[in-house]
């Protein structure tokens, strides 16, 4: 740790102590819950938001990005919007506020706000780390979300997609969800703004994947050009469960997106897939660490960037293998695709392995677009600016296409096509 | 419909000339194949004439339908009806071949000021051409090329040339890689587009090509240079004494 003196609050620090003082008497939650918040808040303002000098954070000086924040906002109105793939099961959380309705069978939903009156999410409202900053923020001021269940040997019919709406001010939600043994699901994490005033939106999905569970997460973020979007999923995977993540990043103009998991049972399976579409002067970051703590697991992270403008990106992943997590078999590839002389991406790979007979490695490379294929292209009289806009789509779809769900592939391969679109 | 004159080109990154005064000639309606030993500067010909920014042309001009296209990019020259088969075809990963068909095929149009095709009249195209090909419908499913073997990228590549109806058609070594009866297949597709508006030009290492692409004029290329020209007897004549009395004439 810094020795520190007592630190000069930012403009944005003395913003969420003092939304705390005001939002206390409103947040809910029981003498525990408001401890565990007090706990957070507190640690907050004593550290402050991490800075460069915090190692995880190295790369997104969240004290110095975070100029300010915007105040909560009770009067903001929006609403919901159509699933991204028709047919899907919708959980809204507009502008903060949960509802649930229209749950199918065999799904059980409750509103984390009422686990929050009841006491239930105290123990939830705890650090993973002194560099915690998005649990500290995220649990200090959670006020709604979705505690899930997927009991044991169901598989969802169709997708289901929590979908975050956010017009203004903040919000703070929780998903907490447990994916039964056996079970099989596709969830969608949608994040979207309605227009252009500034938000805070801060997100902390907890899953528990049982053995035998088989479960597609994807966390789509289309927030607006001048939101701030904190996200963060942790997970636990069992025994002979397979957990594919997809993180698309295609708006925020400050976003963190951590991803932390453990294998816990032998024989299961993370991969997870990130696509960052970056543009203006957006600063995106996904920080990823996986434990592999038991013998014979596997996981693949492939990481796939498009910068524009003054965009910068960053993608730090540490892959930790246990002493006997023999049979380890782990790969991680960041590639980067640099479109803007302004733009900026930082890799950072990281590996700690404490087992002796594993399969580790990892790559990252910045490229431009192959010239070989922009002159075929061209050559069949494709004009360049058309021909480049196909080469940067294929470049992301390649991961998108890993996807089984024709429809989703189709509507995400829009969303892409769309935002390079309008960028390129 | 082509007119070479006096071509001088050289690569650009190290400045290497291969094409060393380059004069040829290819009237409508005429098949002409280039033949010559490696190294002689076929496929380097076949790449400038494209517009491959590779090579830099230092002097002389290229001439089609009587305008220089010296100026034009690759996708420009295409639009005009340039059309260049590739001896290796480039594998897209994440570019589906109906998208890249469609969009080849509508930017051209557009070019021309012509209509964009409906996707159900694209699609109908694609089925006819597909099928005088003899391609399985599943290889149209793929990425471009990706995964194709060297049979299938040659007939992928002249299923393009059947879509795109090029007026001047330049192959470059679609003969290596296919066996028999693809080559018959390929050849009947290429044979198929003969008019007497269009142009081939066949370049290939062998006579075996020429058998079935019957050429009305044959030039032998060495050198960066066309050391002769004549007829089709002028291949079977290489194919048997093989190209050192041409050359030892020339040199």
């Amino acid at each position: 740790m810094n020795i520190q003196t007592a630190i000069t609050m930012t403009t944005a620090e003395t913003a969420l102590v003092d939304a705390y003082t005001t939002q206390l008497g409103d947040l809910p939650g029981d003498g525990a819950v408001l401890s565990a918040r007090d706990a957070l808040l507190n640690a907050l303002k004593t550290e402050g938001l991490p800075t460069r000098r915090i190692e995880s954070w190295h790369y997104t000086d969240l004290r110095a990005l975070l100029r300010s924040v915007p105040a909560f906002d009770s009067t903001a109105f929006a609403e919901g919007v159509d699933p991204l793939v028709e047919d899907s099961t919708v959980l809204r959380i507009i502008n903060g506020k949960a509802s649930v309705s229209g749950v199918p069978d065999g799904i059980h939903v409750r509103r984390y706000g009422d686990s929050l009156v009841d006491g239930v999410a105290a123990a939830d409202l705890v650090e993973r780390g002194s560099d915690d900053a998005i649990g500290r923020i995220n649990g200090a001021f959670v006020r709604d979300g979705f505690e899930i269940e997927i009991p044991e040997d169901t598989e969802l019919a169709r997708p289901l997609e929590l979908q975050l709406v956010q017009s203004a001010g903040q919000s703070h939600s929780r998903l907490p969800v447990t994916f039964g043994a056996n079970s099989k699901a596709v969830v969608i994490e949608r994040h979207l703004s309605t227009n252009d005033a500034p938000s805070l939106v801060s997100i902390v999905s907890d899953l528990i994947v049982d053995d035998g569970a088989d479960i597609t997460w994807i966390i789509l973020q289309q927030q607006g050009a001048s939101d701030n979007h904190l996200g963060q999923i942790n997970f636990d995977l069992g025994a002979d469960a397979k957990l594919k993540l997809f993180v698309i990043n295609a708006g925020g103009k400050l976003v963190r997106q951590e991803v932390h998991g453990v294998t816990t049972g032998e024989d299961s399976d993370f991969q997870m897939r990130g696509i960052n579409l970056l543009g203006g002067d957006s600063h995106t970051d996904v920080t990823f660490t996986l434990g592999h703590d038991v013998p014979n697991t596997t996981s693949i992270e492939v990481i796939r960037n498009v910068l524009f403008d003054r965009a910068k990106g960053v993608f730090q992943g540490q892959i930790r293998v246990a002493p006997d997590a023999q049979k380890t078999d782990a790969r991680m590839a960041c590639n980067t695709l640099l479109l803007s002389d302004d733009a900026d991406f930082s890799a950072k790979p990281e590996l700690e392995i404490f087992a002796d007979d594993v399969q580790c490695g990892h790559g990252a490379t910045v490229i431009d677009l192959n010239p070989t294929h922009l002159y075929y292209l061209q050559a069949r009289g494709i004009p360049e600016g058309k021909a480049r806009g196909m080469l940067v789509n294929a470049f992301v779809d390649e991961i998108v296409e890993e996807l089984e769900d024709e429809a989703l592939i189709e509507h995400l391969e829009t969303i892409i096509a769309a935002w390079l679109d309008k960028h390129a | 419909m082509l007119e070479i004159k006096n071509l001088h080109a050289r690569i650009a990154e190290d400045g290497t000339e291969i094409i060393r005064g380059l004069n040829l000639t290819v009237k409508a309606g005429e098949v002409a194949a280039i033949m010559g030993p490696n190294g002689s500067g076929k496929s380097t010909l076949s790449y400038i004439l494209s517009g491959r920014e590779d090579y830099e042309v230092t002097e002389g001009d290229i001439l089609y339908n009587g305008e220089s296209i010296l100026e034009l990019d690759p996708s420009e020259r295409a639009a005009k009806g340039i059309f260049l088969a590739f001896q290796y075809p480039v594998e897209i990963p994440g570019v589906a071949t109906m998208q890249f068909l469609k969009v080849a095929l509508n930017e051209q149009r557009k070019y021309r000021g012509e209509e964009e095709l409906t996707t159900p009249d694209f699609i109908r195209r694609v089925k006819e051409a597909s099928a005088r090909l003899q391609i399985n419908p599943d290889m149209l499913k793929r990425p471009l090329n990706v995964g194709f073997s060297g049979g299938e990228k040659k007939r992928a590549e002249i299923l393009q040339m059947a879509l795109l109806e090029p007026s001047l058609c330049i192959l470059d070594e679609t003969d290596s890689g296919l066996d028999i009866d693809a080559l018959k297949i390929v050849a009947d597709g290429v044979n198929a587009l003969r008019s007497p508006d269009r142009a081939v030009i066949v370049i290939t290492h062998y006579q075996r090509l020429l058998e079935y692409i019957v050429p009305d004029t044959v030039h032998v290329l060495y050198k960066g240079q066309v050391i002769r020209s004549g007829d089709k007897s002028l291949a079977l004549d290489l194919e048997a004494n093989g190209y050192a009395d041409i050359i030892g004439t020339a040199a």
